[in-house]
């Protein structure tokens, strides 16, 4: 299939004119109608012919292009606005809401000529690991149709797993872009906060939020990323720092690189069918002339609290200005997961209770990023594990907050310090689920992430595994 | 029972950029097509962020240097949280615990009154009832969103409607010598909320209550409506109640306060830090800039033409009433025309005070020019005199008679006759020649 | 609301919650809740908050919050007029389930705010 392609070979294919895009884009579509039904990735489907339509003017002008993803056919989050295309969050609130405007990086993707297909299936507003809580149905996974694809962005992640489409944008605030990875064998970026501009895309809780590539391998991630990286006068949390040439520096050595294994990420919370998968990784970096050395990070069990407190509490604010007034629908649309976060995020800002939560959280913030800021000091990666957990079964997540809210353990640290984290295959269970590791670094690291992620994908060939779906028809 | 009455003051002024507090629509709002003038940002669509307005944070700035207060070296913006259909957000980016300013003061007849707080926020939409299809509905109008607005918090220092008065005179005054805001009440760019409540006499706690009053667009309105309340509290403390705890609003018809909601569940506004917006860090040498950059406030303008152009008290303080007035008076004292004509700045003054009648098309050009033409003193030729004289005597023979015999009217009669042939005469010039040829007759 | 019989609301923050502190949250937040919405949000966002509540056991006497992780300051625009985002009256109020006369329309607001 062309779309197995990396996004560099597929490029240079439409520009030798051997393929073009309209090919691409009909394979595409011919997956997602051969498969689509049994996933229920998409919310919104763009239609056959107007991609076909872009397809053309793109293999038409190509020689004018100078972005590699001109002409590549990628799914969005649905929590992008696309102007003139249905955004919806996954809520009810927003089933008729044609945004008037775009976010920064979707206009970015479209100035770069890449050919959007699709919005995707994800909880409704962020809330949730399993793309169980929305109003369009669950999206099931590619590798095991009665099991989550992982949430937030579980419709992105799917849809690349089940090769609809070469890549997806994503939206990490506590996990939700890594997870979905992990749980359908891709890799994805979660970004430095600030490295990728904010502007339209709909906040779940604004000081965490990161908006990130996924595809296939880290390094279809950096030709995404190198196109929507950047500052932008309508984020002022955008960062002003040049973005490096990922593209070009994904082939550094590994060799010498260092790399922490924090204990506390392989305690018994974590499934022993992942912790085997991390220690092969582990080898697998040290083969590379990467050194591996297990460190401590005690505070990691304090994150899920931070997290539950300032994400609901960011969210129940973001989520006021949906009053029906101007667009969207009635408050009582939102979903029960979205109704106990609001209330938990009220309750914690609320007159008498603010100390306690909020600011209590805000101050052990500190002490999280003076801890990574420390250990990252010394180390070029922290590797761990994505989720405790292999994908779950439908329902298991859903009605339980607790185990809800253990499926971040790992992911939502990364957040509360704004790191950047590479999501990555790193193996499968007995049952043939994928497993996935995650590479933390430095603020603005991304580029020593990728390389050590491209060194660990040209040794392994977990990456290249599809599910059976994708073939079969 | 002698009262005293507690009284702080809330006033919101919009100032007058360009654009938005946090984003690029037009800040002029008032009288345009409804919902024509918005983005994004202060529609309050999803995925939208605000970047705060450089000139607004400056302006604010500004103000608090002209109020006295301290300015803060780190400040930041807060969200607060409040339901309302012209809130689009559903918060309103405002500030909390870090306001631009705080502190400083106006000086009042009736004494000091201290600023509390100055802060930055953002405007809301405009509201209005109608009936349309037959149900009573509220229309909705974003194109006041997100203008920038600034709030002036003063202690509870006023005891009197006329201190309040006079307090708000010289804000207004102040807003408006800055530049920063038309403060036009009629066009609500600059809005009072007074809380008042009353004590009795000799006791310093603060009330157990407050009662606050909107919907006040004129000083004259504020004055009448905490006369109004002061005597509502009083009778009310008289029959052993304490007054509700509420807002009120003052209604221009019955010339009295009416209640609007009482506050029986205190307002919770949720305020955190503003994730979208990075916070604010002052240097001294930005905020001194600042200073440096500032206009003449009304008190050193008003010391300044008393003292360079040797104005009484009254003149001054006419001219400082009305920056418009004042305005044209320096330009027309230093103009070329005045000046080379040597014409009194007291009579400049008065000029202007008395003859002008439009100060928003008088230009200083035409100003200097009328005040020169009344203070012209034209020397006649003489040859063109005596003619003058000579024709008034020979045709005045009873008059000519009459001064001869010693009456003074007479000579006065002579002189409006030559007068009405030469206006512009030197009066002096003409009274000497008459009086002389009279003399040779 | 809920027509919850339960009059304490004063607790601490490792007491659970009632059914009136959920009621008043509701209110806050603008969410209509129904009797049964209301009971099992009150067990579940208790649940949520006792759990978050472990924070109480760090020490964080000297540790100031951090609210962004940007280490940025001072990002601001110039007072410039942007018409490139500018909407038409028709494109502002196109989502809108209630117009009029170019007015967004709600139910009569009574009070004056």
């Amino acid at each position: 299939m062309l779309i197995d392609l990396p996004i560099s070979e597929l490029s240079e294919k439409l520009r030798s004119k051997t393929v073009t895009s309209v090919d691409i884009i009909s394979e595409c579509y011919d997956q997602i109608e051969a498969h689509e039904s049994k996933l229920n990735s998409f919310i919104t489907l763009v239609d056959r012919e107007t991609a076909i339509a872009k397809a053309k003017a793109i293999d038409e002008t190509i020689a004018t292009h100078a972005s590699p993803l001109a002409g590549i056919p990628y799914v969005m989050k649905d929590a992008y606005l696309t102007r003139g295309v249905r955004t919806t969050a996954a809520s009810k609130i927003l089933d008729s809401f044609i945004p008037p405007y775009s976010a920064t990086v979707h206009r970015k993707l479209e100035e770069a000529g890449a050919i959007l297909i699709g919005k995707m299936n994800m909880d409704a507003w962020g809330h949730g690991a399993s793309t169980e809580n929305t109003d369009y149905g669950p999206t099931k996974n590619p590798w095991d149709q009665e099991r989550s694809a992982g949430g937030s962005g579980g419709g992105p992640a799917a849809a690349i797993a089940a090769r609809f489409c070469s890549f997806g944008i994503g939206e990490d605030t506590g996990g939700s872009i890594r997870n979905p990875a992990a749980w359908n064998n891709i890799s994805a970026m979660k970004v430095t906060y600030g490295r990728v501009s904010r502007y339209g895309a709909i906040a779940y809780a604004s000081s965490l939020d990161t908006m990130g590539p996924t595809a296939k391998t880290a390094q279809d991630c950096a030709y995404v990323l190198e196109t929507i990286a950047g500052v932008d006068p309508y984020d002022a949390t955008s960062s002003p720092k040049p973005v490096p040439p990922y593209t070009k520096e994904i082939g550094a050595s590994s060799k010498g690189k260092k790399i922490a294994l924090p204990s506390e990420f392989f305690g018994d919370a974590l499934d022993p069918e992942i912790k085997a998968a991390i220690m092969e990784a582990r080898e697998v970096f040290e083969s590379a002339g990467a050194e591996v050395t297990e460190v401590s990070l005690p505070l990691l069990e304090y994150g899920v609290p931070v997290y539950y407190i300032l994400a609901p509490s960011e969210t129940s604010s973001n989520l006021s200005r949906y009053d029906g007034v101007r667009y969207g629908g009635k408050r009582s649309l939102f979903t029960k997961e979205n109704k106990r976060r609001i209330m938990t995020g009220t309750y914690a800002l609320s007159s008498g209770y603010y100390d306690a939560y909020y600011k209590k959280a805000q101050k052990v913030r500190s002490l999280f990023i003076s801890e990574y800021t420390k250990l990252l000091s010394q180390y070029d990666a922290i590797l761990s594990p994505v989720t405790p957990i292999m994908p779950s079964k439908f329902g298991e997540l859903l009605d339980d907050p607790m185990k809800n809210m253990m499926a971040d353990l790992y992911t939502v640290t990364v957040n509360i310090v704004g790191l950047p984290s590479l999501s990555l295959p790193c193996g499968f269970g007995k049952t043939n689920l994928p497993i996935g590791m995650q590479l933390v670094g430095n603020m603005f690291s991304e580029s020593t992430l990728f390389a050590l992620g491209h060194t660990y994908q040209q040794k392994t060939d977990w990456h290249t595994r599809q599910p059976t779906l994708v073939s079969s028809k | 029972m002698n009262y005293e009455p507690v009284i702080g003051l809330e006033i919101h002024v919009e100032l007058k950029t360009k654009s938005g507090m946090f984003c690029g629509c037009p800040a002029d709002h008032f009288g345009k097509t409804p919902n024509t003038g918005t983005c994004p940002v202060c529609l309050g669509l999803p995925g939208a962020l605000p970047i705060p307005n450089k000139k607004a944070v400056e302006w604010t700035i500004m103000l608090g240097l002209a109020l006295g207060s301290t300015v803060s070296e780190v400040s930041k913006f807060d969200r607060k949280h409040y339901f309302y259909p012209d809130l689009p957000k559903g918060y309103q980016i405002s500030q909390y615990d870090q306001p631009l300013c705080r502190g400083g003061k106006i000086e009042t007849s009736q004494g000091t009154v201290r600023i509390h707080r100055v802060h930055l926020e953002e405007d809301t939409g405009k509201l209005q009832h109608a009936m349309v299809d037959g149900k009573k509905v509220t229309l909705v109008d974003f194109n006041r969103s997100g203008v920038p607005l600034v709030e002036i918090v003063t202690e509870a220092d006023i005891h009197s409607a006329d201190q309040a008065k006079e307090f708000l005179k010289k804000l207004h005054q102040i807003v408006r010598y800055l530049g920063i805001s038309d403060a036009d009440m009629e066009k609500g760019s600059m809005r009072l909320e007074p809380n008042i409540s009353i004590r009795k006499v000799g006791e310093t706690a603060l009330p157990p209550y407050k009662v606050e009053v909107k919907n006040i667009n004129s000083f004259r309105f504020a004055a009448m409506a905490i006369e109004y309340e002061i005597k509502r509290h009083a009778t009310i403390l008289e029959s052993g109640s304490i007054p509700a705890q509420e807002t009120r609003g003052w209604d221009e018809a019955k010339n009295a306060t009416v209640s609007q909601r009482s506050k029986e569940e205190a307002a919770d506004y949720r305020y955190f830090p503003e994730p979208d917006i990075p916070p604010l860090r002052f240097t001294r040498g930005y905020i001194e800039g600042i200073r440096q950059s500032m206009p003449l406030l009304p008190d050193e303008r008003k010391q300044k033409i008393v003292k360079e152009f040797g104005l009484n008290e009254q003149q001054a303080t006419v001219l400082i009433d009305d920056e418009r007035k004042l305005n044209l008076f320096e330009s027309t004292v230093l103009s070329n025309a005045v000046v080379s004509a040597g014409i009194s700045g007291a009579t400049v003054a008065n000029w202007i005070i008395n003859k002008v009648a439009d100060y928003g098309v008088a230009t200083t050009q035409q100003v200097a020019a009328d005040i020169v033409e009344s203070q012209k003193i034209t020397v006649i030729d003489e040859s063109e005199l005596q003619n003058v004289l000579a024709t008034v005597i020979s045709s005045n023979d009873k008059a000519v008679a009459d001064y001869k015999k010693g009456k003074q009217q007479s000579l006065m009669f002579l002189m409006g006759q030559v007068k009405r042939q030469i206006p512009k005469g030197n009066t002096q010039q003409i009274l000497d020649a008459l009086k002389a040829a009279l003399d040779t007759q | 609301m809920t027509g919850s019989t339960d009059t304490s609301s004063n607790m601490t923050k490792s007491d659970p919650l009632t059914t009136n502190d959920i009621d008043k949250i509701a209110r806050l937040a603008n969410l209509p809740l129904n009797e049964a919405q209301a009971r099992e949000l009150t067990e579940q966002v208790g649940v949520t908050v006792s759990y978050v509540s472990e924070l109480q056991t760090l020490a964080t006497d000297n540790v100031t919050e951090t609210s962004q992780v940007t280490g940025m300051e001072n990002v601001l625009r110039e007072d410039e007029i942007d018409t490139t985002r500018m909407f038409s009256q028709e494109e502002a109020l196109s989502n809108a389930k209630r117009t009029h006369n170019g007015f967004f329309v709600v139910d009569r607001v009574l009070e004056e705010k």
